[in-house]
């Protein structure tokens, strides 16, 4: 640590240690981690150039308030241990939240240091820490039985987080997945690459540490549901964190056709299922060598690095708006484009077009123009008349958002908002008292360190509820 | 793991599996379905539940073998173990009293057969037409026969048992005399279409089970989607049974054609890396 007097004096103005990124056209090739982060000598190197200031803004910008400069100094004290444990009192998932949360607009977009200088790399920080967590070995502390049952329906970050809350307060918690895998949209949306699933494992496996029992292939709302948990297997409590639900779609003529695939189909093909080791996996999927993808939120950016490992040789992702206006984390964007993804701006599709074969073969699309914002804040795109044209393609892939997930109402008897998500109070409170919920099936597709601070919050809550009854 | 307790054989290539699995047994409603992933490297298959005992805690199961995924779960036997069964999922078959007439064709008459059974204890008016390629494949004739049904028709495309021909024969026949007042179909898409056809012709109203390729099968991944009365519906939320008048056929069977090639491959790998023909 640069001392002064027995002061810490910082180096703001150093450059920010670059990540340890694999080369964009070897690591497209397979699923590799994009970067293999920090080392030790990195991770104490970046902490020096945070200012430690009073008023930390980083904080103000994360979702869950984590106590960033406190765990900066502990890394600059070489104190791993007590670096994790700073963060885990607000953030269970280090190393996930590190890995996926758009820093440039939570804590490193408010971080003073990036107003002249390149902001502090707290995400990269927070990941080194997580990743450490197997050998700093910090044992949580469970406290005694406190003779209460919780369910907790979901395996994916926020039923990851309120379970292990819960689990360390004293409760009986049980997980039920509808996978036979855990860690929901960690496993089956988000790529090896980008997150692997070693990783996801581990909180799993620390789950069950805690005691928390998981029941794989279990369906909520069709297998057991809210009355025989309450009134039958003996629970106090339920959080809901059920996930998104069903794509959307665009629509259009076509998007049935073969080779038409929507995002959550063509990811989970191969993140849970494995489909890029068929036939040693028994489930298969198309590998296109002309592929173009529609949308411009992390999803998309998900599918369009897929593509690329899976052996296209030409990836394009088509968005009607401009890169701009891109709803995915800036180091995915870069990622995708250094990887060979091109991106085509302001344009729309109208229609899928099969050959003789019955497979998509083109796609027409039509030219786009931004006109005045829109409700989001967004410039809409307005079409341009008379702009059609056609693009080829083997395989088209659609990441344009998702509805609510259908098993938001049958798993237990709660109010749900017109559009079918469940409506709650700030500590996840449904319309029914024995029953809480959280992350996407409250607030519609969102970001993990959201979704995990919903979990957390809502354990509290029922903590205080059941405890005081 | 699910524990198969008994291994049924109908013909050659069809089989029924009994399993323990209490909890699906306790809410499984006729028309649902189930996804196994028969082991660790397997596929998400869904099969339709053809029997259940919420009292002694097991379900059923019939399959014929068609690809790799049957293949493999036909050399499993009584006291094996299946890695994972999802269900019950999928809505119930919608099933008012009146007068029925409940097709099935080829492996669909296992779907048919608890549906005709919901009907039957329920005190509605079932009539059944059973169709098949041939007599070897014309499956549970025998439960068929011991519901207390109207009537039961059979049919086979080469005439071995029964009328030979189609299954819209009888159908159209029992439309003609006004004798049924709603129709379930479930099996080959030629032959949902073609009831379907020929009810609404009679203005016969038509529920299909649909059998399109899942993967999740849990509300999720969106590969089960069809189009019905032109508007996207997954099969395995919003369905499997639609109104057959309003299927997009053509669509239905092109998707569920689309994974051929990459069956073969499975299957040739099979025969390549299995250890018992080695």
């Amino acid at each position: 640590m640069p001392l002064v007097n027995g002061k810490y004096v910082p180096n703001p103005k150093a450059p920010r240690v670059a990540a340890n990124e694999e080369p964009a056209y070897e690591r497209a090739k397979d699923f590799r981690p994009v970067d293999t982060g920090y080392t030790i000598e990195n991770a104490i190197e970046e902490a020096n150039r945070c200012l430690d200031c009073k008023r930390p803004k980083c904080v103000e910008g994360c979702p869950v308030g984590i106590n960033i400069p406190k765990f900066i100094e502990k890394i600059r004290e070489e104190d791993f241990g007590g670096g994790l444990d700073v963060i885990r009192e607000s953030n269970l998932l280090p190393s996930v939240c590190g890995r996926v949360c758009p820093q440039e607009s939570q804590c490193e977009g408010q971080c003073v240091v990036g107003i002249k200088n390149d902001p502090i790399a707290i995400g990269q920080l927070e990941r080194f820490l997580g990743d450490m967590a197997g050998e700093v070995g910090s044992t949580p502390k469970v406290k005694p039985k406190n003779g209460k049952k919780v369910a907790v329906v979901g395996s994916g970050p926020s039923g990851i987080a309120c379970a292990a809350e819960l689990a360390r307060e004293g409760f009986e918690v049980t997980i039920f997945e509808a996978f036979f895998t855990g860690g929901g949209v960690l496993t089956y949306g988000i790529p090896e690459f980008r997150l692997p699933k070693a990783i996801v494992k581990r909180e799993i496996e620390g789950l069950k540490d805690l005691g928390v029992e998981i029941v794989y292939d279990a369906v909520v709302g069709r297998w057991t549901d809210a009355d025989e948990l309450f009134n039958e297997k003996g629970y106090d409590a339920m959080y809901m964190a059920v996930g998104a639900g069903l794509p959307k779609f665009l629509n259009i003529p076509g998007e049935n056709l073969p080779g038409v695939f929507c995002a959550n189909e063509y990811l989970t093909r191969v993140n849970l299922m494995k489909a890029n080791k068929f036939p040693e996996y028994d489930t298969p999927t198309k590998h296109g060598k002309h592929v173009l993808v529609f949308g411009g939120g992390n999803v998309a950016m998900d599918a369009a690095r897929t593509a690329l490992r899976l052996g296209a040789d030409k990836v394009i992702l088509a968005y009607r708006r401009t890169k701009a206006e891109m709803p995915a984390r800036l180091a995915e964007v870069h990622h995708a484009e250094e990887e060979g993804v091109e991106i085509m701006e302001l344009v729309n599709p109208l229609e899928f077009i099969a050959d003789e074969s019955g497979f998509v073969s083109k796609v027409r699309l039509q030219r786009m123009e931004l006109g005045e914002p829109d409700d989001s804040g967004r410039r809409r795109p307005v079409p341009v008349e008379g702009s059609e044209f056609e693009v080829d393609c083997d395989l088209a892939v659609t990441a344009i958002g998702t509805n609510a997930n259908p098993f938001a109402g049958m798993a237990g008897d709660v109010e749900l908002n017109r559009w079918g998500y469940i409506e709650t109070d700030a500590d996840g409170r449904t319309s029914n008292p024995k029953i809480w919920a959280g992350g996407d099936i409250v607030t519609g597709a969102a970001t993990v360190i959201l979704a995990m601070g919903a979990g957390k919050q809502a354990a509290a809550s029922i903590k205080e509820t059941l405890l005081n009854q | 793991m699910f524990k198969i307790l008994e291994k049924t054989q109908y013909s050659e290539n069809v089989f029924k599996f009994r399993v323990h699995a209490p909890q699906m047994a306790k809410h499984a409603h006729a028309g649902q379905f189930l996804m196994v992933r028969a082991n660790e490297t397997g596929e998400r298959v869904p099969f339709t539940f053809a029997d259940w005992n919420a009292e002694e805690g097991w379900i059923e199961f019939i399959f014929m073998v068609i690809g790799k995924t049957t293949t493999d779960l036909s050399q499993l036997g009584a006291g094996d173990e299946i890695a994972d069964i999802t269900g019950p999922l999928g809505k119930p078959t919608e099933m008012d009293n009146g007068s029925w007439c409940v097709i099935g064709g080829g492996v669909g008459l296992a779907i048919a057969y608890p549906v005709a059974r919901a009907l039957c204890a329920q005190g509605a008016k079932v009539r059944v037409i059973m169709g098949a390629r041939t007599k070897d494949l014309l499956l549970l004739e025998d439960q068929f026969r011991e519901l207390p049904l109207e009537n039961l028709y059979i049919t086979t495309d080469d005439g071995s048992y029964g009328e030979k021909g189609v299954v819209t024969q009888p159908l159209e026949r029992l439309c003609i005399d006004h004798e049924i007042e709603h129709v379930f179909a479930v099996g080959p898409v030629p032959m949902m279409k073609f009831s379907a056809l020929t009810c609404a012709k009679y203005d016969m109203p038509i529920i299909a089970s649909l059998n399109p390729i899942m993967v999740d099968g849990t509300g999720m991944c969106g590969c089960c989607r069809v189009e019905v009365d032109g508007k996207t519906k997954f099969a395995c939320v919003d369905g499997p049974d639609f109104d057959a008048t309003k299927v997009n056929w053509a669509d239905l069977s092109a998707r569920q054609a689309s994974y051929r090639a990459e069956e073969a491959t499975a299957m040739e790998h099979r025969r390549e890396t299995c250890a018992c023909h080695s």
